[in-house]
């Protein structure tokens, strides 16, 4: 047992280990005709945070959803917390402990804050209570009872964040969390994600916000045309910035 | 005698009775329809027909292996809303990825075939079924003299009616089905195994329709055509009440009923007709239904 969970054999021949907690080889995703992502290779360990950086329409988001398996094919190969995804029905991907947190949110307008909290299933035991949640967003506390698209934006953000805290979910995947919301919501967001990886959640963050990204991340991936062209580690952020500038055009 | 707008009172209370005990039915059958919608935006058109099957599984149960009303009561939607649920496994899963129009299409190719079959093996003219011992008589009140039977499929359709509500609204299971609903991919990206929500949905309409067709079985003859021409007054109410809402299927469907009811003392001539002029009314009004929310 023990080897099988210190190496797997991906099928593309590289070797993963236990402390990583997605491997990305090879992976190929289309939506209908249209070829998306073009052999991502993507590895994060345990614990880390790590950003998907790149302009609009390089893969980041679809790079999260085909983990999510949302979108119409993938190939290649995805091993998450030692276990290929590839075959997998998009409703057991969760239950390795993956939380999903969507660019458009997703909160359900048909349901109150309190509701949508509730809604996804419990993946795994070690999830934060409502009361630790409320803890830590005490806006989402006031305004339980209120539908949940009523809430603004930064509120929700917090809950679409907050809701996959409960579930037990130890991998986030979050994509674009600071879209349009105040500095001040940001910062407070900032701390969230500190708070997360210091209770050892591994973290993928997709972010156009570069400025809130790069105090947090260890490692950033950069994206292009479905691919993944540089990987900066966060110690050499300083001296490749002017690299990076020039990959994502600022 | 105690006259109201001309008419005895007697009468006016059973009309309005009688109104209320077809809008019992319309609640019914378009919260069925409405759940439905929902979750497969399929227009459920073998709604009618899975009605008709609840009405002859009574009949033939009760003929053949000797099941009474209680039994049927419960039985019988269990054994229809499987059997919906089937459908949806085997022939609707097929078509869900295309336009819901191809749904509409197939659900009504479905309710012709069952509607053939049964003219085919039982002829069109109908059976009676009978009323159970225990519900047999009528209760006089000061004003009116009510069938127990009557007084019975209001009381049990407003209260699978409230329950339907409910689950839907107050409970957890109800929670995924409204989630469902609006952000199908997500509550999948979230563990929920939507495949099986929409399964068991469509197996819970079709179970409500065929509770409707076992209250139904003792009041009017039991023949293949019976779902066909109430579907159609059924479609009007949810068109009424706007596509989708739970809530509103419910108050639109007891409405009609009484607002029919009325017509049938004040004007017969318009009773056949005043829902779809209500309708068109609402149409020109509020597009998207009393209920509905404006896309």
């Amino acid at each position: 047992m023990t080897s099988v969970m210190n190496a797997t054999r991906s099928p593309h021949g590289i070797s993963t280990s236990s402390d990583e907690a997605i491997c990305l080889a090879g992976v190929n995703a289309f939506y209908g005709e249209s070829h998306i992502l073009h052999g991502v290779d993507l590895r994060v360990k345990r614990g880390e945070l790590v950003t998907l950086l790149g302009r609009n329409g390089a893969g980041r988001s679809t790079t999260l959803k085909t983990i999510m398996n949302m979108v119409g094919s993938r190939s290649g190969s995805i091993v998450i917390n030692g276990q290929e995804t590839l075959g997998m029905k998009p409703h057991h991907i969760p239950r390795l402990g993956v939380g999903y947190c969507p660019e458009e949110r997703g909160i359900f307008a048909s349901l109150d804050v309190e509701e949508n909290l509730l809604l996804p299933p419990t993946v795994r035991s070690g999830g934060m209570s409502l009361d630790d949640i409320y803890g830590m967003f005490p806006n989402l506390y006031e305004r339980r009872r209120s539908q949940g698209t009523r809430l603004s934006g930064g509120e929700q953000q917090m809950l679409a964040m907050a809701r996959i805290l409960r579930t037990g979910a130890d991998i986030l995947l979050l994509d674009e969390i600071t879209e349009g919301l105040a500095p001040v919501i940001n910062q407070a967001l900032a701390e969230v994600l500190v708070t997360l990886k210091s209770r050892g959640m591994t973290i993928v963050l997709v972010e156009q916000n570069f400025r809130f990204a790069a105090p947090l991340a260890d490692r950033h991936f950069v994206m292009e045309h479905g691919r993944i062209i540089d990987t900066i580690e966060a110690a050499d952020l300083d001296a490749r910035r002017d690299d990076l500038n020039a990959l994502l055009g600022v | 005698m105690t006259m109201i707008f001309g008419v005895p009172l007697a009468v006016f209370m059973g009309q309005l009775m009688l109104g209320l005990i077809n809008g019992a039915f319309y609640a019914l059958l378009s919260l069925g329809l409405a759940v439905i919608f929902g979750l497969l935006k399929i227009v459920n058109f073998a709604h009618g027909a899975q009605y008709m099957l609840g009405a002859f599984a009574a009949l033939l149960g009760a003929q053949y292996l000797g099941i009474n009303y209680w039994l049927a009561l419960l039985l019988v939607p269990l054994v229809v809303g499987a059997f919906g649920a089937l459908l949806e496994r085997l022939v609707l899963r097929r078509i869900a990825h295309l336009d819901h129009l191809y749904g509409l299409l197939l659900t009504f190719g479905l309710a012709l075939i069952f509607e053939g079959s049964l003219i085919n093996l039982f002829g069109v003219s109908g059976a009676s079924y009978p009323v159970p011992e225990a519900l047999a008589g009528g209760i006089k009140l000061p004003f009116m003299f009510l069938p127990t039977y009557r007084g019975w499929v209001l009381v049990a359709a407003l209260v699978v009616c409230l329950g339907t509500w409910f689950i839907i609204e107050r409970t957890r299971l109800g929670a995924y089905l409204r989630a469902g609903t609006e952000n199908p991919a997500l509550m999948q990206a979230f563990g929920v195994n939507v495949p099986l929500l929409v399964t068991l949905t469509y197996g819970f309409g079709v179970a409500l329709a065929a509770f409707a067709g076992v209250l139904a079985a003792p009041l009017y003859p039991v023949s293949p055509t019976m779902g066909s021409s109430l579907l159609i007054v059924v479609f009007a109410v949810v068109v009424i009440g706007g596509m989708g809402s739970i809530l509103g299927a419910i108050l639109t469907g007891l409405a009609m009923g009484l607002i029919e009811g009325l017509t049938k003392v004040y004007y017969p001539e318009a009773a056949n007709t005043v829902i779809f002029l209500v309708m068109i009314m609402v149409l020109m009004l509020r597009p998207a239904g009393l209920f509905g929310k404006e896309a």
